[in-house]
């Protein structure tokens, strides 16, 4: 019993909050995977493309409110969804003529583009800033929980509650089924294959005819889906607050680095073992060791390692050792 | 952008930045339109200069044509410019001066996509394939500008390069130098082009591949395909050529016929070893 309690502990504190998380970090790190894999830079904008999307979704899912549309028991934003990937590909789409296509056209290197990244960034953060302001926006709807704690004692009759938000659940699934999409787009369609293609051997893709500036719109179209769908699991998950999109930058990253950049499979590994080691390590673990270890050794203080103020720095701390040890990361090879 | 003042500095942090597969190739600029120019070679580059970019020029008035059914080879020293012509040929570089005709059209101010399209297959000297793709999608992608139904020519492309298809499954990367070579002639050939163009198709394979290569290309010469071959190992290419073009320093030194330029003294001595 006390172990069946320790794991439900668990599950609901660590395991079930830490997939959701890693589902969204996943998906943000595809997103920087794409952009290193065929714009080859680092993309220092993608948190505030991520703001960018998910406010559009936003205002969406507000204007649907305010026409009375409801999707029942899952939350209305899934229904802004498309409105904020169409808000964040303009962005991103615009951006891309106005700015990175005149350094593409320089043959810029890929130094330079992460500079100019960053500076889009501190543009993309007033533009997000100077429309829905920069406090906390909360557009969550429909049914709060799948299985209450409450519901869950009773069901089992066990001391602990396993809580399943609709969010964490949603996310899981609408990150799965993007990632499946995805893959099979990479992998079987003809555009996917030039994209890969591209990724390759630039040159060698230019005398196969297939159009770069092609390939680089398309890329921006799935880096914007990407980015609002994984802004808005976020959001409905925590909250809107665009200061927060820019902090997950970090986490981002290092799921992308951890994974090995530029690599889709790593993007998600990387995605999960980021999530995992915030949680776990800003977890106090005293009710679970509680359960586990005999009357004697039970632990008096909270045993949480790190404030969860101190959640970025386990980000920081994995990328540190993954770049020394290991800085092509997890998975070899940067291939998308 | 990218000039001596900012140097190589941040950039090999490639969890930053990723110049692994990144072109350096100056296509003309997409949008010219060809026209008729009728007579003359089946392809020719007439009397080239230029260079890349901004950079200096590196062809000084340089001729180079292949006529139907034939097997053209440009060799010379190092630093001659041989491959730059043939990219010049192919569109990759700004031509200041000179024209480029195919099959009774200008296509100077083509891109390269175009002139893929209007029937011209080009395998560059180094990367050449794409790596982490299959031999399969490796093919696929050579075929990308066909909207038909390709499988016959992939079939074709097998039945020239046997080991292709045992390989057809795996990482085009993973290959040995020799069958990397015969990916990137199939997938050249998969647009079923009018005229191939090989930029040092044996470098730095060993002799024994290099002669199974030949063997090769004088197959695929045999289906009718006219090929323009840039080549290092002079006396051998030359043997199999109709025609050859000896260049030094981005202009022509001399031009014959294979059998002419190998007989020639002052071609043996300078470019052959006596």
């Amino acid at each position: 019993m006390d172990f069946l309690n320790a794991f439900v502990a668990l599950a609901n504190f660590v395991i079930v909050p830490a997939l959701a998380y890693g589902s969204q970090l996943a998906l943000g790190a595809l997103g920087v995977t794409l952009i290193y894999a065929i714009l080859r830079f680092s993309n220092f904008a993608h948190g505030d493309t991520m703001a960018w999307g998910t406010m559009c979704a936003v205002l969406a899912t507000w204007g649907l409110q305010a026409a009375g549309v409801s999707l029942g028991p899952l939350p209305t934003a899934l229904l802004a969804i498309p409105v904020g990937i169409a808000g964040a590909a303009v962005l991103v789409l615009a951006t891309d003529r106005v700015v990175y296509r005149f350094y593409r056209a320089q043959k810029a290197k890929p130094v330079i583009l992460v500079i100019v990244s960053m500076g889009i960034m501190f543009v993309y953060n007033g533009l997000t800033r100077f429309i829905i302001g920069p406090d906390d926006q909360n557009f969550a709807d429909g049914e709060r929980f799948l299985i209450s704690a409450r519901d869950f004692k009773v069901m089992t009759g066990l001391d602990e509650g396993l809580a399943i938000k609709t969010t964490q659940a949603l996310t899981m699934v609408v990150a799965l089924i993007t990632v499946a999409l995805l893959f099979w787009f990479l992998n079987r369609t003809r555009t996917g294959k030039s994209m890969r293609a591209y990724s390759d051997n630039e040159d060698l893709a230019l005398l196969s005819g297939i159009n770069p500036e092609r390939v680089v719109t398309v890329t921006w179209l799935i880096v914007a889906a990407l980015a609002t769908i994984a802004g808005v699991l976020y959001g409905l998950d925590k909250s809107f607050k665009p200061f927060t999109y820019f902090q997950l930058l970090l986490p981002i990253f290092a799921a992308a680095i951890v994974g090995g950049i530029g690599n889709p499979l790593g993007a998600i590994a990387g995605g999960f073992v980021i999530a995992f080691s915030e949680v776990g390590i800003t977890y106090a673990w005293k009710k679970v060791l509680g359960y586990m270890m005999p009357e004697s050794l039970e632990p008096d203080g909270l045993v949480q390692l790190l404030s969860t103020d101190y959640k970025f720095a386990v980000s920081f701390v994995i990328l540190v050792i993954v770049l020394l040890f290991r800085p092509t990361g997890l998975f070899k090879g940067q291939t998308i | 952008m990218s000039g001596e003042t900012y140097g190589d500095r941040g950039n090999k942090d490639r969890s930053i930045t990723n110049p692994a597969g990144m072109g350096d190739a100056w296509p003309v600029k997409p949008g010219g339109a060809a026209h008729a120019a009728p007579g003359g070679p089946f392809l020719i580059g007439d009397a080239m200069t230029g260079g890349y970019g901004k950079g200096a020029d590196i062809l000084h008035g340089c001729t180079i044509a292949v006529e139907r059914g034939e097997i053209a080879v440009i060799v010379g020293p190092n630093g001659a410019g041989k491959s730059t012509a043939m990219k010049a040929v192919f569109g990759m570089l700004d031509l200041r001066s000179g024209s480029v005709r195919l099959d009774g059209e200008d296509i100077t101010a083509l891109s390269p996509q175009d002139r893929v399209k209007r029937g011209m297959g080009f395998v560059p000297q180094v990367r050449n394939i794409f790596p982490s793709m299959t031999v399969e999608e490796n093919l696929e992608m050579g075929a990308f500008i066909r909207k038909d139904d390709f499988r016959d020519t992939m079939e074709q492309v097998y039945t020239l390069f046997p080991i292709l298809r045992d390989k057809r499954r795996q990482a085009a990367g993973e290959l040995s130098g020799g069958q990397r070579q015969q990916v990137a002639v199939g997938r050249a050939l998969m647009t079923r082009p009018k005229v191939l163009m090989l930029d040092e198709p044996t470098a730095g394979v060993s002799p024994i591949v290099m002669d199974e290569l030949f063997d090769r290309i004088l197959e695929v010469a045999r289906t009718g395909i006219p090929i323009l071959m840039v080549e290092q190992n002079a006396r051998q290419a030359l043997e199999i050529a109709d025609k050859g073009y000896v260049l030094v320093q981005g202009g022509n030194a001399f031009t014959g016929t294979g059998q002419e330029l190998l007989a020639d003294p002052d071609v043996r001595r300078s470019f052959l070893g006596g």
